[in-house]
């Protein structure tokens, strides 16, 4: 039997900003409600600027400002005991943080210290988040790791910028996942990758959660990664989560029209036809749409659409979307 | 105006500032001064605290209070010079070897490393001994600027050959921006923090090498500092004869104007931080 | 037809690490390839084989240890400015590296139009910004005065290809431009690319590690691996009917958007990449499934399959002949 691990209830987490005087809300995470099982791997999709990364900052309670947790809670499942993650000091966070969470960021090649080796890199790391060991017992865990991850150990004499934009993500990685954490947080972790090193990782993320039986939650842009990994996905459209199922069914039946269009934009081998990309401009979170956000964009918008927000309609157990055409919807909790 | 609304929320800006406040009004007073520094017995002679002599006079004839004002002023005066010259050199030298690289870069960073080890303060003794007929405000704050750079021009250097590695420096150079528009438009935000934090620590640097200078009876002794004062007082043995009031006014005037200074540095250093900062713009 | 860009035997080789053991690199090993007006050149490949060094080298921000680079014929000087004189812009991998964190992402549009002298005056230059940002689905009051922290990811990517169209480039390159970007917006830019090519000329190099866009988009395309071009042809017969084992490999690693049809079964990853690097022969010997003894002494030629190249020994005519002599 699955066990929630991590949950949202009605999440709201804004960037609530002072542009000459006024303030300005940009509502990156409206109202989201997750539960994700132990021992899944729940993927997050959703166009550029959605706010999947805000969501995933949120999860990992990196919530600083301009970014303000409006509403809502973030529980986490730790050893049987239910905890509130607004309700943890400072300290305590960092050490969820590390221990029973990883998180690798956006961009994260992007984070690595320029102007040391990657060597030191390491051994700050291991330094500051792993007692009870000598350094050197540390850091051949580490070079251990490293080689899973089939990364040469020759890296650790390099400098950031002497190495690919691959291969920096991927010391990023071996970074996040040296400490075996209970959640893998992943933002893009494959984006800057070849297909074949993509595939490589793809591999050990799986690898990793077979073995420790642990949660992945993965945010990439890419479908076919998507497709490949993930057990349940959720589909996000301007803060909102629009639509949540199984893979198979997003990709087979997918019910909401922005979820349609996604699919339908995948280009395919054999078929230089032009493909469409959603029409219209991703929406301004600071200026929503009224009504469903996506009416502005939706070719079967009705009146409705315009004036309110639809809830969730459950069309299988675990297949909910939030559209009027699917139905009238109701607040699940 | 929005940036001192947020310095002022930290009570270590409040305080210096204030102090630092004080110690300007005490420097601008000089304007006003009834008597000239420089000449010796415009007033009786020892007078302990009083309300015609709000803090005494010494035992050369002058007033204790007005005398604190002039130096102080001159204190800030040689610190000013020497901290906003030797941050010139700093950026300057830090900028062109980060960005130059190859031979330059080595010649620069040589003869800063070369400043970094020799000891400092032998070098400086000698230097001021040797320039001892013209030692006035100016040529010792020069002689500071001279040795106060090699460190921070390092830091920056190191700080430019990173950001020289980022894309944006590609997208301004495609944009076509010229090399030195680039360095100050783009790399100079960054090194900003840093020059600020250095250069009140580097006044602080300065103040203090100014009295170790002074009371080793190396600067021109006629110009009042806090240093010289110290010097005159320890001299004529006031501590020993009781005129406390002498040698104590420069002594907590020194250790206000070292607090407020570091104060002020900690503050907006952690203000300038440029990784709080991108957190902050936009907030 | 003529060539817009041509580049011959083009080599990049660093060294690195300490002064006992220096490492060489050759990054970019001796390719040749030409791009033509109005044509968009895909270049894919392995991670770290030498695409972002070879467009940096284009670019004229690395310069090569030997080949040559030829704009429309005439070879370019030593520290030429071909942003000014080749009229060729670029696009970057990282949108959050792309602009300055602490400067607000207008001014590099301002500085554009300014150092270009597009506009007369700010009214103009605000128009012409306005113009190329609606291109890429933005417009001038969402963006004036913000942070590049005040984007996302893809905004900033959308940002970038704006502030590139702004001087009307010959040439546009793209380094990765869709790798932070989603399935929808993809498609919007490399549709981008499609109408700056057919409707004024331009052309792209557009460096990716997507093939389905490359396909979709490019009309040749060029397969890297560790500083090597191993096949270069239309994007047709290449991604379609791969011959080189490499893009064998590469075509059958791509993730299909179709959960039914998962990988089931696991590949080797490559060994360290230094060593790859090091190899005298084919680059690939240590993990191709039909290395043969030749593979691993020599460097294989590229040979003619069709429309493409190949450079692979089982393709070659040498390899032919001695297996018929044997
Ligand atoms: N620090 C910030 N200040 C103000 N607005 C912000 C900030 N960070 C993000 N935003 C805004 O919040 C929204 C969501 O951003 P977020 O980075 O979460 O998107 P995303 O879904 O991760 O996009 P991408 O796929 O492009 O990475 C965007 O509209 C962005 O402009
Ligand atoms: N300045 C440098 N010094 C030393 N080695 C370098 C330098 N720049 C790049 N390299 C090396 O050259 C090789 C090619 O790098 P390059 O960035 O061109 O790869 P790439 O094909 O763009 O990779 P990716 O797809 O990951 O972006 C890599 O192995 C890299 O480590
Ligand atoms: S609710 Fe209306 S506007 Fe929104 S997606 Fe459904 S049909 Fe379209
Ligand atoms: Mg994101
Ligand atoms: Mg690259």
């Amino acid at each position: 039997m699955n066990k929630t691990i991590l949950k949202t209830d009605h999440l709201k987490a804004f960037y609530v900003l002072d542009v000459h005087g006024t303030q300005k809300v940009v509502k990156a995470v409206n109202d989201v409600n997750l539960d994700i099982q132990e021992n899944e791997v729940y993927g997050i999709a959703g166009e550029s600027g959605c706010g999947k990364t805000t969501l995933l900052k949120a999860l990992v309670a990196a919530i600083e400002p301009p970014l303000r947790l409006m509403d809502g809670k973030i529980l986490y499942q730790v050893n049987g005991k239910e905890i509130d993650v607004a309700s943890l000091d400072q300290e305590a966070k960092r050490k969820l943080r590390w221990e029973y969470i990883s998180y690798v960021p956006q961009g994260s090649m992007s984070v690595l210290n320029p102007v040391t080796k990657l060597k030191e890199t390491y051994r700050d790391f291991i330094g500051s988040h792993v007692s009870g060991k000598s350094k050197d017992e540390a850091f051949e865990i580490a070079k251990e790791h490293l080689l899973d991850l089939g990364l040469p150990l020759k890296i650790l004499d390099a400098y950031p910028h002497q190495l690919s934009g691959g291969m920096r993500q991927r010391v990023t990685i071996a970074l996040a996942t040296l400490l075996k954490p209970r959640i893998i947080i992943g933002d893009e972790p494959t984006t800057a990758l070849d297909v074949v090193v993509q595939r490589g990782v793809v591999q050990l993320l799986k690898d990793i959660q077979g073995k420790l039986q642990n949660t992945i939650i993965l945010v990439t842009h890419d479908m076919g990664v998507q497709a490949n990994v993930a057990d349940r996905v959720g589909i996000m459209y301007a803060g909102k989560i629009v639509e949540e199922a199984p893979t198979e069914t997003i990709y087979g039946n997918p019910a909401h029209p922005y979820t349609q269009y996604l699919i339908d934009s995948l280009p395919k081998f054999g078929d230089k036809s032009t493909r469409k990309s959603v029409p219209g401009s991703p929406p301004d979170l600071g200026n929503l749409p009224s009504g469903c956000p996506f009416h502005p964009r939706c070719p079967h918008v009705m009146e409705i659409c315009k004036q309110e927000m639809p809830g969730y309609t459950k069309l299988e157990p675990n297949h909910r979307v939030a559209c009027w055409l699917v139905g009238e919807g109701e607040r699940l909790s | 105006m929005k940036i001192l609304k947020d310095l002022f929320k930290d009570y270590r800006f409040v305080v210096s500032f204030g102090i630092l406040c004080f110690l300007l009004t005490l420097a601008l007073l000089t304007f006003f001064s009834p008597y000239d520094p420089a000449l010796w017995g415009e007033v009786p002679r020892d007078m302990p605290p009083s309300s015609e002599f709000l803090l005494g006079t010494n035992s050369k004839g002058q007033d204790v209070f007005w005398l604190s004002c002039f130096a102080v002023r001159n204190s800030l005066t040689v610190a000013l010079i020497a901290g906003i010259l030797s941050r010139v050199i700093a950026v300057t030298v830090g900028m062109v070897a980060g960005y130059k690289g190859g031979l330059t870069d080595r010649v620069l960073m040589f003869i800063s490393d070369s400043l970094l080890v020799i000891p400092l303060f032998l070098i400086i003794v000698m230097l001021a001994m040797l320039v001892r007929e013209m030692m006035n405000l100016l040529t010792l704050g020069l002689l500071l600027a001279c040795f106060g750079w090699a460190w921070d021009a390092r830091v920056i250097r190191s700080q430019i050959l990173s950001l020289r590695e980022r894309e944006f420096t590609q997208t301004a150079i495609l944009s076509g921006t010229g090399t030195l528009k680039l360095v100050l438009k783009e790399y100079m935000p960054f090194a900003t923090p840093l020059v600020f934090s250095t250069l009140i620590n580097n006044m602080a640097w300065s103040i203090g090498m100014e009295m170790t200078l002074a009371i080793l009876g190396l600067t021109n002794l006629d110009i009042p500092t806090l240093g010289t004062m110290i010097q005159w007082a320890v001299s004529y043995q006031a501590m020993l004869l009781g005129y406390w009031w002498w040698i104590l006014t420069p002594v907590i005037l020194s250790v206000f104007l070292f607090v407020a200074l570091y104060w002020l540095s900690v503050s907006i250093s952690e203000y300038l931080d440029p990784r709080t900062r991108v957190q902050r713009v936009g907030a | 037809m003529e060539k817009l860009l041509e580049i011959d035997q083009l080599t990049k080789v660093f060294s690195f690490g300490s002064i006992l053991s220096k490492i060489k690199l050759t990054a970019v090993d001796n390719i040749s390839f030409d791009i033509k007006p109005a044509e968009i050149f895909a270049l894919a490949g392995e991670s770290g084989c030498g695409k972002s060094t070879t467009a940096r080298m284009i670019m004229g921000f690395e310069s090569p240890t030997s080949g040559q680079i030829i704009h429309s014929g005439t070879e370019v000087a030593k520290n030429e400015k071909v942003w000014f004189t080749q009229g060729i812009q670029a696009i970057f991998q990282d949108p959050f590296g792309t602009f300055n964190p602490l400067r607000t992402v207008d001014r590099y549009f301002f500085e554009t139009v300014k150092n270009y002298k597009l506009a007369k005056n700010k009214t103009d230059a605000i128009k012409l910004i306005d113009a190329k940002l609606k291109a890429v689905g933005l417009s001038y009051e969402e963006f004036a005065g913000k942070y590049p922290s005040e984007f996302s990811g893809g905004q900033l990517q959308r940002i970038s290809v704006a502030r590139s169209l702004l001087t009307d480039p010959k040439l546009l390159i793209a380094d990765e431009p869709v790798s932070m970007v989603d399935a929808s917006l993809r498609m919007s830019i490399v549709n981008l690319f499609k109408e700056l090519k057919e409707n004024f000329g331009v052309s792209v190099l557009y460096i990716t590690h997507d093939l389905a866009t490359a396909y979709y988009v490019s009309d040749r395309i060029a397969i890297m691996f560790r500083g090597d071009i191993v096949e270069m042809g239309p994007v047709e017969q290449v991604l379609m009917e791969p011959k080189h084992p490499y893009t064998q490999l590469l075509r059958e690693s791509i993730p299909e958007a179709d959960p039914e049809k998962r990988w089931n079964y696991k590949i080797d990853l490559s060994e360290l990449e230094y060593e790859e690097y090091m190899r005298k022969g084919c680059k690939f010997a240590g993990r191709c499934p039909q290395v043969m003894e030749i593979c691993k002494a020599e460097m294989p030629q590229d040979t003619q399959v069709g429309k493409a190249f190949v450079k692979c020994h089982l393709y070659s005519e040498s390899q032919k002949s001695q297996n018929e002599v044997i």
